[in-house]
């Protein structure tokens, strides 16, 4: 890194295409075009192996969607609480910042413990009662693939939230930092409403 | 963002969220055929994901070329079940 870079950290060496406030913001796209064509593949995997397959069971009656319906509530009110949490370090409201991230970060949480009850649920009762298990049968299998690929980018998403407050708060990074995060965590949110739809509803 | 813009009525966005996700779960339950009811899930699913992309990302504010990037791993699935069609038999 030059001596300039280390003396001024906010200078970048030249000006991004596309994305001429940040060189990260680009990144950050381009990252998540890559991470969509991932989850991309397997939701397109799920419908052909759904579409191929004669015993298929209806979704919604195997996995119920009361608590899947919360949860995704639960992602779009953090998805809320995320733009807001920009929306206040830009206006250099640092108070409402810190409690809009806090609470997107707590929404995080509160989905991956509602994810934890489900697949717990669903492994000690109700795949067994309906003769479903993951090791014998698609369905489960691909649902456990495309649910935990979904839970691990979550679990990611509330780590980097949390880095994101701690150095924001201890005055290192700003809202360039904490407007690319939200990319990130908008597109945990944006990749649950396919999911939502196309493995819980259809 | 690539140009100030004003800022997007956030809660708003987030009430029609709330609203299309309260009609698919009605949706399912309503004595239609079933390609109505796919067209209806898939239609609202992508309005919703598009919602999130255009205010949230703040895509409707950028340049369209990286809209275009955030596009392709969808034009990406489209081709794949293009490709893959012949080969699922139900």
């Amino acid at each position: 890194m030059s001596e300039a870079a280390v003396m001024h950290p906010d200078v970048e060496a030249a000006e991004s295409p596309l994305t001429p406030e940040s060189w990260g913001k680009l990144g950050m796209w381009v990252f998540l075009a890559g991470d969509a064509m991932s989850f991309g593949g397997l939701i397109v995997g799920y419908g052909i192996l759904r579409h191929a397959s004669s015993n298929w069971p209806v979704p919604s009656h195997v996995l119920g969607i009361n608590l899947t319906a919360f949860m995704t509530f639960l992602l779009i009110c953090s998805s809320v609480t995320m733009v807001l949490a920009l929306s206040a370090i830009q206006s250099n409201d640092r108070k409402g910042f810190r409690k809009f991230l806090l609470l997107t970060i707590l929404g995080g949480l509160a989905f991956l413990g509602c994810q934890a009850y489900e697949w717990t649920h669903l492994i000690t009762e109700r795949l067994p009662e309906v003769g479903l298990s993951f090791t014998t049968h698609l369905f489960a299998a691909t649902f456990f693939v495309l649910t935990g690929f979904h839970g691990m980018h979550v679990t990611g998403g509330v780590i980097y939230n949390i880095c994101v407050l701690i150095a924001c708060l201890r005055g290192r990074y700003g809202a360039k930092h904490v407007e690319i995060a939200g990319l990130y965590w908008h597109f945990v949110d944006l990749v649950w409403i396919l999911i939502f739809t196309f493995v819980y509803l259809l | 963002m690539a140009d100030a813009h004003k800022e997007p009525n956030y809660i708003g966005v987030f009430w029609w969220l709330l609203a299309l996700t309260i009609l698919e779960i009605a949706v399912i339950y309503m004595p239609m055929a079933r390609m109505i009811i796919v067209i209806l899930l898939v239609g609202m699913a992508m309005s919703k994901a598009a919602l999130v992309g255009l205010y949230f990302m703040h895509l409707k504010f950028e340049r369209v070329t990286l809209g275009l990037i955030a596009l392709t791993p969808f034009f990406l699935c489209l081709f794949l079940i293009l490709m893959l069609r012949p080969d699922i038999h139900p």
